[in-house]
């Protein structure tokens, strides 16, 4: 019942308070300098053009393709938008997209909604671009203008920006103590790896289609590399931050746990402060269970509080609909 | 299935469906956030929280296996902190062959993610199913969310089940052309993503046109990039009242779960 065939997105209860406070202003930055910049790519036309490209990407990941055994590929769209749109409105598009799966969809927590924003909308789409430039640019050294370049760089950069986000995912599961980073981060690397060269090919192929259709539309993109410089560096960065840290990481689990706590990143995972309050659980209730029963009673009274006061609008108003 | 089948917004006319979206919205975001601040093996806060979400849901009156599949959906993420189970030192629970042995501590971990991701997804799927998007993006908008991202996020809602119709034609175009596939026939692995991928490209050029249209449309009415949305009145004396009993409550649950089980 959701337009991806499954769940793509971090919900809430897996991210620390702190992570998520600290990637909802990774985010928040990101997304912010991407507004005031996005003007530069696209006219007074823009909200109309991102808004629908947004809904095209989104309604895109219904599409899928059969792999084996039941399991299927289907599209996630960074850099798709990216190369479509250009990396600043590619930004906008995808926090469109992660925010109305999480606002109507649940697919990704509200609280977490900063943290799935940073991973497929600010590392997929720099990723994906910094991958899309790069290789542009090589690959016109060596085959000039062959039409094979770009679908083969969309591949790149589709399978890199999965790949990369799946890392800051499964580091962000292991900063919060809820995934051990040693398995976290081959287990989410892993299946991303797999997953990103479905997200490659899809991307490729719809290079494919677009070049054969509107060549004109993958122009802008690819003019204005130059000026684009920012998130070229950012996507650089960000890739090669992730796969040295990610390794690190996994081989040093404790390690990681060990600054999670001594931040205070963990709230998870720490004892009870018996020491501060050593008999009352509650004030002026020494037991736990007690508290337990206590909160259990008040519980059920709030439900069936609840139920009454259905039950009582409704047969309020039954008799104004028989009559 | 139609897609329109997807929103999860049901009409209705319950207590919840009335209330105003700003203290719908700003309750459910302080529940989710009072449910991460409880530390694991507050079991009474948990409680009490679940208690509320339960009542909202009787609130709003929905059914209750709407609920249950909605909320079932984001399980297969669960699957991600099971490793904890394993990996969390402490007193021994039982073991698996290849030395894999769990622990007593890593299920309280594991039990409390997955409580507090159900928590959290019943108060937000509770928020859709008796607030329309638009409404929700109102509220959003008055909280100072910026112009241009409100509009973006409105064409795309708006545009949204369009466009997953268009989708949907597509893909029953190629079901109808290929048939049904079978292992090891109907093209390679490569092909059917290439074919899949052209969906996705005719897709996006059938949005850009459309795009296109409805910029000419919204400029012929008078649009200048401004999106317009009708001034919310002020908060009645209730909601006022609702608005600042629940983040007391909430806070308190909060505040005694750090006290007593941090």
């Amino acid at each position: 019942m959701l337009f991806s065939p499954v769940p793509m997105h971090i919900p809430d209860g897996f991210l620390s308070v702190l992570v998520s406070v600290v990637f909802w202003a990774f985010s928040i930055v990101g997304v912010g300098y991407a507004l005031t910049r996005v003007g530069e790519d696209l006219g007074e036309r823009q909200a109309p053009i991102m808004g629908v490209l947004a809904a095209a990407i989104f309604a895109g990941q219904m599409l899928n393709f059969s792999v084996t055994g039941g399991t299927s590929g289907h599209l996630l769209g960074a850099a798709l938008a990216t190369i479509v749109l250009g990396p600043w409105a590619a930004v906008l598009v995808m926090t469109s997209v992660v925010g109305i799966q999480a606002l109507v969809f649940q697919d990704g927590g509200l609280l977490a909604l900063g943290a799935n924003i940073f991973n497929m909308a600010i590392v997929g789409v720099a990723v994906a671009y910094f991958a899309y430039s790069t290789v542009q640019r090589l690959l016109q050294r060596v085959a000039k203008d062959a039409a094979w370049i770009i679908p083969v760089n969309g591949f790149v950069a589709g399978w890199l920006s999965i790949f990369i986000a799946s890392l800051a995912c499964a580091l962000q599961l292991a900063l919060s103590g809820s995934s051990p980073a040693n398995v976290a981060v081959p287990a989410m690397g892993g299946i991303h790896a797999l997953i990103g060269i479905g997200e490659g090919l899809i991307t490729a192929g719809s290079l494919v289609f677009i070049l054969a259709a509107r060549r004109d539309l993958l122009q802008p993109a690819a003019a204005s590399a130059g000026s684009q410089r920012v998130v070229w560096v950012g996507g650089l960065v960000i890739a090669v931050l992730l796969t040295i840290l990610s390794p690190l990481a996994s081989a040093h689990p404790d390690g990681l746990e060990w600054v999670a706590e001594e931040r205070g990143f963990i709230d998870l995972a720490q004892g009870p402060l018996y020491e501060i309050i050593p008999d009352y659980v509650l004030p002026g209730i020494s037991n736990e269970a007690l508290a337990t029963i206590l909160a259990g009673v008040v519980g059920v009274g709030l439900v069936l509080a609840a139920t009454l006061v259905v039950a009582y609008a409704r047969r309020r108003a039954q008799p104004v609909k028989e009559q | 299935m139609t897609t329109a089948a997807l929103d999860p917004y049901r009409p209705g006319d319950s207590l919840l469906h009335q209330l105003d979206a700003r203290v719908k919205v700003g309750l459910a975001l302080g529940f989710i956030l009072a449910t991460a601040l409880a530390p694991p093996g507050a079991w009474p806060v948990l409680m009490l929280l679940l208690a509320l979400a339960l009542a909202v849901v009787i609130l709003a009156e929905l059914r209750a296996s709407f609920v249950l599949a909605r909320t079932a959906l984001t399980l297969p993420f669960a699957l991600a902190v099971l490793p904890s189970l394993f990996t969390v030192a402490g007193t021994p629970l039982f073991s698996l062959p290849w030395g894999w042995t769990a622990t007593w501590e890593g299920m309280l971990r594991v039990a409390n993610v997955a409580i507090k991701m159900w928590l959290s997804v019943l108060v937000a799927l509770t928020l859709t199913a008796t607030t329309p998007f638009t409404a929700i993006l109102v509220v959003l908008r008055g909280w100072g969310l910026p112009k241009l991202l409100t509009a973006i996020l409105a064409l795309t809602w708006r545009y949204l089940f369009v466009l997953a119709e268009e989708a949907q034609r597509l893909m029953r175009a190629r079901a109808a052309r290929s048939g049904h596939i079978v292992q090891g026939r109907g093209g390679s692995l490569a092909w059917r993503a290439r074919v899949t991928g052209g969906m996705v490209g005719n897709l996006l050029l059938r949005g850009t046109d459309r795009a296109e249209r409805i910029y000419s449309a919204m400029a012929a009415r008078g649009y200048d990039g401004e999106p317009r949305v009708l001034a919310q009145p002020p908060l009645t004396v209730r909601n006022r009242a609702l608005l600042v009993l629940g983040s007391i409550c909430l806070t308190l649950l909060a505040l005694a779960g750090i006290l007593f089980w941090g």
